[in-house]
């Protein structure tokens, strides 16, 4: 790998860093031997077929699955098994996940302030005028007072970006954010992401989509059995592809 | 033919009306009121009631007081269950294993003439010890703990309580578990990923969810806990069964006590079921 973790200037770019990530369950190895460095700023979109390990390397940078081997930093954090460490990268690492896991017994905005108030420690007010800032920004400002179910998947999805949005995270994890929704809901959720990545958010963002992957994607990385088989940018992926099994995927799904 | 038709439809919708009507309430609540008509003009019901009046009292207190701490103990017992830190896990599901393996009366039993003259025979040695030392008066309170004459004994009532509560401490631990674990996986893991830690996100996200799942068994066990609270008139506590038994015995009027003691428990379970009932119906149209 061409990076060396110990120059200093180097991690202070780069806000992710996996080394030699190794994830196995039982005999299976989600994730083999992986080593992504990701710079602030930069819109990293994981495609790859199902069972590839995309999503559990995703969950292994804010520890949601707890590596087998390997190393990961995070904002200059090195993650090992301490608690505190995990709870202090979670705090600056948003994510949103396939089936939203919105707290079905709080109303949308208390959804939102719950963990400011308890994680961040803001004052109420505080906390609330965020929480509206948050839902204008994913465009449901009217949807404050309802409860989750009361809402569609799209608009629940959006919530639950927002939701992760108030805890200003330095980062965004998306694990397959449109997978479970309605063909008409996706665009709307992909919007406020494509709103995210020209703002500047650095995302992570495993996904089927590809029209996303072209319109927002810095960079893209291709895995196949646990491993990272291409890692370029997304006009060379779609228009070149260098490997073979590259090849065989793109020509399954475009 | 179209009035036959009709006809027959209606007589099923009859049939089936009638078929649905709480008929066992109905005469749960006639049963009630010939009673209640007997208790007025026969003096016998009269006097009974009167004598098992006191025992009312005893009921309610011990399933009240023995149901609070049960269910505390349920609760911390419950998330001992589903903790992932081996001590923990393991002493709480010995304790509920073994509660749960013993007859209620054994327990009643054991609290009663085994663990409790052991603690209070531990707490005499720290009393004598320590007046040994000079460091308290030979007639201390911990020494003379357990000493009749001293009125110093632990009451009966109160080691019923203990033995009750953590029998069904035990119960409600599984119920609180199985509550905590009916909560899907990603609930945690959201809550976690906020940033929260396991103790945030079972207080804010996790239990609030299943404490509302596990009303309705809990008012159960509540019920369950009302009836079982008899047991402890074999402790000479006198609740409405000891009561019962003390008036039969001495008015040999079985038939007239004994109905009188199966009305007061049905009275109150019947209520408190009618109440589980609605809770429920209450929890399922509120959704989730």
């Amino acid at each position: 790998m061409a990076f060396n973790i110990d120059n200093k200037d180097d991690k202070k770019e780069s806000i992710i860093i996996i080394k030699n990530l190794d994830k196995h369950f039982g005999r299976v190895k989600a994730v083999n031997n992986v080593s992504l460095e990701i710079k602030t700023g930069q819109v990293v979109v994981i495609i790859g077929p199902s069972g590839s390990g995309k999503s559990t390397l995703l969950r292994c940078i804010n520890y949601l699955e707890t590596p087998s081997g390997g190393d990961i930093w995070v904002d200059g954090i090195h993650l090992t098994r301490k608690s505190k460490d995990i709870n202090t990268v979670r705090r600056e690492v948003g994510m949103v996940f396939q089936q939203f896991n919105l707290f079905p017994h709080l109303t949308v905005l208390e959804n939102i302030i719950l963990a400011q108030t308890v994680v961040r420690q803001r004052s109420q007010n505080e906390a609330v005028e965020m929480a509206r800032k948050q839902l204008a920004r994913v465009g449901i400002p009217e949807k404050a007072n309802v409860y989750p179910e009361q809402l569609s998947g799209g608009q629940q999805q959006r919530v639950a970006i927002a939701r992760a949005l108030a805890m200003n995270p330095k980062v965004m994890l998306f694990d397959e954010p449109t997978s479970a929704l309605d063909p008409e809901m996706i665009k709307e959720v992909l919007e406020v992401m494509l709103n995210l990545a020209k703002e500047g958010m650095t995302m992570v963002v495993v996904t089927h989509e590809m029209g996303f992957a072209k319109n927002a994607a810095d960079r893209i990385i291709f895995m196949d059995g646990g491993s990272v088989i291409e890692d370029t940018i997304p006009s060379e992926l779609f228009t070149d592809p260098k490997h073979s099994r590259t090849k065989m995927f793109l020509s399954k799904i475009l | 033919m179209n009035d036959t038709r009709n006809s027959a439809s209606t007589q099923v919708r009859l049939t089936n009306t009638l078929a649905g009507l709480p008929w066992w309430l109905l005469i749960v609540t006639l049963a009630g009121l010939f009673m209640i008509y007997s208790f007025y003009t026969d003096k016998t019901y009269n006097s009974i009631f009167g004598f098992l009046k006191a025992g009312l009292i005893v009921t309610m207190r011990v399933t009240f007081i023995s149901y609070a701490i049960a269910i505390t103990l349920g609760l911390l017992t419950g998330l001992g269950r589903v903790s992932k830190n081996p001590i923990i896990y393991n002493v709480a599901t010995l304790y509920v294993q073994v509660m749960r393996g013993l007859p209620i009366l054994v327990t009643i039993l054991y609290v009663s003439f085994v663990i409790t003259p052991w603690l209070m025979a531990q707490i005499n040695w720290v009393g004598v010890s320590l007046a040994n030392i000079n460091l308290l008066s030979p007639d201390n309170v911990l020494a003379k703990l357990g000493d009749r004459s001293a009125g110093l004994n632990v009451d009966f009532e109160v080691r019923a309580i203990a033995a009750l509560s953590i029998s069904y401490g035990a119960f409600s631990a599984e119920i609180f578990r199985a509550g905590i674990e009916s909560i899907g996986r990603g609930q945690m893991e959201a809550a976690r990923s906020l940033g929260m830690n396991y103790f945030q996100a079972m207080r804010h996200v996790i239990l609030p969810q299943a404490i509302r799942r596990v009303l309705p068994p809990l008012g159960n066990d509540f019920i369950a806990m009302l009836k079982e609270s008899s047991l402890v008139s074999v402790l000479g506590v006198q609740d409405i069964t000891q009561l019962g038994r003390l008036y039969s015995a001495s008015s040999f009027e079985y038939l007239k006590t004994y109905n009188m003691v199966a009305l007061m428990y049905l009275i109150m379970t019947v209520i408190l079921s009618l109440g589980v009932k609605i809770t429920e119906k209450r929890l399922s149209t509120d959704g989730f």
